[in-house]
């Protein structure tokens, strides 16, 4: 084996270059396997987004639909709820809804885009579960201080009607809010905003 | 470079893979970029194939973004009434209806271009003739005593066979037309070659895409190929 | 030396690992043959088409449903609503037939240089293992798109085995989970296929290279090149593994990942021999598609099954093509390993044995029309004779004096003056054209080069 007159610089050329077109081949054929792994068409399919028409809700009615695999809660809100929402400001961790996700045309003080309907994402922001509708005031399990709200029986976390958590309870921050918009005046599309978030 | 490559794809083609039972097949005439002649294919399919039969592998939307239409559109224009643009292209019939009234349930057309090949395609669409022996009046030179009516019989017309000896049997030499249909026969032969062109891409939607890709691929490879040969010359001048 | 926390770090690890010694006994101080030629690429592009095979075949499970009523329609969901999973299935389907390419001829280069000569009998014992355990991997593997073709190659091949006498329909019944290739057989395939099976096999390639390694590769000349050491105990025909032979696979990747890229890209169904056409129709149990033929991979040992009149015979026959590989190291009685050495009567033998595997892989793939299972019916004999007169036309074959140190053959780059003059010779300018389409074919130099070329081959066997 001949060592003399090994031209170091050049294998140290090569390699190098080969070792950046190779890694770079490495980084183009990655991408796809790792891309493989994003949801696929029959996904965003099973995610697209939900009409529902609010024409036939009664005041005070709650509506459940299902998107993207949660509940998401549809509310007629009645004046009373609505006048009861501002007395409850200094009970609230959150009320200004600045820690908690929400479209930016919800950040107001009802957390809609229309007083009346309230749309939430029915999930408890603590740790998941479903929290039960109680409008009613003042009931025995939870106490004179309810003023109609929602309750999560998993580990007693409270939230207002327009889904704010109360201080002193586990859950962090107030419901999530989905996109969503009036496609007309008694038709709501979930997961669809103004600006066309599609495919 | 893509006459080496055609004719390299030319060479891996054993002859009569696709063939149909020893029939001579004409050829289908198609070009899978032409976007205004899949749309067209669509349509025809949805018009006279979806009643029966599904494609259920492919979806409206799909359909619009390969074939750069607007949602809107295909859902006016190509997609039947009512469809949502992430529903499969699903057909009306229902298994039990089908079996009653065909005996068999009328087969999904999403591979049938990978199982039977464009020009199997292209010569059965236009092999049926007038056969009275048969329960549908019609009978397909390319599929023997098939269970499907001939749809398209008001375009094409109705066609007769012209038998011929072979050995001691008659068999069908050409079709010839007895009534004439409402298309004449270009019109009829390029709608047909627009269905098939839109059945071979309803087969592999991606495969433009593919073979686009192909030659940077190639190309990618081919400069590490001559990366890695200047290496091992230089590493190999050390043996002797 | 300068610590800094990285050659810390290394140190660490090094203290506790024997990875310094693993690379050194393995790759850097690996004293291989300097003669490696175009033939001994295979063994390390095999190792490239299984690492393919593992991550492509991952990645589809991510999404395939092994489940008779989902499983096309899962395939069709990787074809063309996930991302890239055309990519990945073509890239698995491309690989199941390059890996057999590439074992066939990893194998044939055994045959060329008695590879498979003492030392190197438990290395050709674990390769034969690896064979049979890629084929069962393979024949598995087909089931899974639940077309037509794979319901009924699996329903032909599984019923093989209730041709053996007495416990032939329990054995069928067992392995199957049902009367007829069913769900259930498709589920317990899939276990096979994704974990037991490939387990086996990285079993199986450790204990092939381990075993090789212990005794030292072949050469193309089959000499023993540990016979001739310098004063370190270096072989003096040998080169270290690394970087001379790491580099030049590297080459030899590159050139497969060409090939490869262009099968996926243009041509991945190569004509219905990758991806056969029937399978691009869901299995019916009702109804058999008018030729079964397995995989282009199977057909020379199908071929063989046909071949034997009787059922059971046949079964016995295909199991014997493959037993009698195993076997080759103790029917070879040469005292030569390698072709370049051995007598006229090996080199015809082995041609014969060559057209013979490759015309019975062609039957295979068509119907079994009585002339062609005549065909087939001779090339069996020949595929046997080869391997079972095979201690009778070694032993007493004259053959050439064997070297004691390897013999310089020229390289490729060498050969490039030839190879131009013989293009040269081959074409003829055209006027009005230019590049690569300028020269047109000469038929006169044709047939001229032609003539020499088989003259030479004619040479070579004896």
């Amino acid at each position: 084996m001949n060592i003399e007159g090994v031209d170091k610089s050049k294998r140290q050329f090569l390699t190098s270059a080969l070792t950046v077109v190779g890694a770079v081949g490495t980084g183009y054929i990655a991408v796809p396997f790792l891309a493989q792994m994003q949801p696929s068409t029959k996904a965003m399919a099973a995610g697209a987004p939900v009409t529902v028409d609010i024409s036939k809700m009664e005041p005070g009615q709650l509506i459940r639909v299902a998107w993207r695999g949660k509940p998401v809660w549809l509310l007629n809100r009645t004046p009373e709820v609505l006048e009861t929402l501002k007395t409850l400001d200094d009970q609230l961790r959150d009320p200004q809804s600045s820690e908690s996700i929400q479209p930016v045309y919800t950040k107001n003080p009802t957390r809609a885009l229309k007083p009346e309907i309230f749309v939430a994402v029915g999930l408890c922001t603590h740790l998941g579960c479903s929290p039960t509708f109680r409008p009613e005031i003042a009931p025995a399990d939870l106490g004179p201080d309810w003023k109609g709200g929602f309750f999560c029986p998993c580990h007693g976390s409270w939230f207002d009607l327009a889904g704010r958590v109360f201080r002193g309870v586990p859950a962090p921050t107030n419901l999530e809010i989905p996109p969503y918009r009036y496609i007309s005046e008694t038709q709501i599309i979930i997961g669809e905003d103004t600006v066309e978030t599609s495919v | 470079m893509k006459r080496l490559l055609n004719t390299l794809i030319l060479l891996s083609l054993p002859f009569g893979v696709f063939a149909g039972g020893g029939v001579k097949l004409q050829s289908a005439d198609f070009d899978l970029s032409d976007k205004s002649s899949l749309q067209r294919g669509a349509k025809h399919f949805v018009t006279y194939c979806l009643g029966c039969h599904s494609a259920k592998h492919i979806r409206y939307l799909r359909i619009a973004l390969d074939f750069d239409i607007e949602k809107d559109k295909v859902l006016k224009d190509i997609a039947p009434e009512g469809a949502n643009i992430y529903d499969k292209m699903n057909s009306a019939m229902n298994a039990h209806d089908a079996e009653k009234w065909f005996g068999i349930m009328p087969p999904d057309l999403s591979l049938i271009s990978r199982s039977r090949g464009p020009d199997w395609l292209y010569s059965y669409l236009k092999g049926f003739y007038s056969d009275s022996s048969k329960p549908l009046g019609v009978n397909n030179v390319v599929f023997p005593d098939v269970g499907m009516p001939n749809v398209l019989w008001q375009l094409q017309g109705e066609q007769k066979p012209v038998f011929k000896k072979d050995g001691d049997q008659q068999v069908i030499d050409k079709l010839v037309t007895e009534i004439p249909g409402q298309l004449p026969e270009k019109d009829f032969d390029r709608m047909i070659n627009d269905l098939v062109n839109f059945l071979v891409y309803v087969g592999e939607p991606g495969q433009l895409e593919r073979r686009s890709m192909g030659k940077y691929v190639l190309f990618f490879i081919f400069m590490i190929f001559i990366l890695a040969y200047l290496l091992k010359r230089e590493y190999w001048k050390d043996i002797h | 030396m300068k610590t800094n926390r990285w050659t810390d770090c290394g140190n660490w690890v090094l203290d506790r690992f024997p990875l310094t010694k693993f690379w050194n006994e393995h790759m850097a101080h690996y004293y291989a043959p300097k003669n490696f030629n175009f033939w001994y690429f295979f063994g390390s592009l095999a190792l490239l088409v299984l690492v393919n095979q593992f991550v492509t075949g991952i990645l589809l499970t991510m999404n395939y449903k092994p489940d008779a009523k989902l499983a096309f329609d899962s395939v069709e969901y990787i074809m063309r609503e996930v991302h890239w999973g055309w990519l990945i299935r073509y890239m698995h389907s491309t690989g199941a037939s390059a890996f057999f390419i590439v074992i066939y001829l990893h194998m044939f280069r055994g045959l060329l240089y008695g590879s498979f000569k003492q030392p190197r009998e438990l290395i050709w014992i674990f390769g034969m293992l690896l064979f049979v355990a890629l084929m069962a991997e393979a024949f598995m593997g087909y089931l899974l798109p639940w077309g037509q073709m794979s319901y009924w190659g699996a329903q032909v091949i599984i019923s093989l085995f209730s041709a053996i006498p007495v416990v032939g329909e329990e054995l069928s019944l067992w392995i199957r989970g049902d009367y007829v290739v069913s769900d259930a057989t498709l589920n317990r395939f899939f276990a096979f296929h994704v974990i037991a099976v490939p387990l086996v096999l990285v079993l199986l390639v450790l204990l092939h290279i381990i075993a090789l390694h212990e005794v030292g590769s072949n050469n193309p000349d089959g000499i023993d090149i540990k016979k001739h050491k310098d004063a370190n105990g270096i072989p003096l025909d040998g080169i270290p593994f690394h970087p001379y032979y790491t580099v030049k696979d590297l080459v030899g990747y590159a050139v497969f990942m060409f090939f490869f890229a262009v099968v996926i890209f243009y041509m991945p169904e190569l004509g219905g021999f990758f991806l056969e056409h029937a399978n691009f129709i869901p299995a019916d149990p009702l109804k058999t598609p008018e030729h079964i033929a397995p995989v282009w991979y199977f057909t020379p040992f199908y071929a063989i099954l046909r071949a034997v009149p009787d059922k059971f015979a046949g079964v016995i026959a295909m199991g014997g093509s493959i037993v009698v590989l195993f076997l080759l190291p103790w029917l070879d009685r040469s005292e030569v390993r390698s072709i370049r050495y051995r007598g006229g009567i090996y080199k015809k033998a082995l041609l014969l044995f060559v057209i013979s595997f490759i015309g019975l892989g062609y039957l295979g793939t068509q119907p079994a029309t009585p002339s062609a299972t005549a065909v087939a019916r001779v090339l069996t004999a020949i595929y046997f004779g080869f391997f079972l007169l095979m201690p009778i036309y070694t032993r007493w074959e004259k053959t050439k004096p064997v070297p004691d140190r390897l013999t310089e053959q020229p390289s490729l780059e060498d050969r490039i003056p030839d190879l131009v003059e013989t293009f040269n010779e081959v074409t003829v300018k055209t006027e009005g054209k230019s590049g690569l389409f300028s020269r047109k074919l000469n038929y006169q130099g044709l047939s001229a080069v032609s003539i020499r070329f088989l003259k030479r081959i004619k040479g070579s066997l004896d």
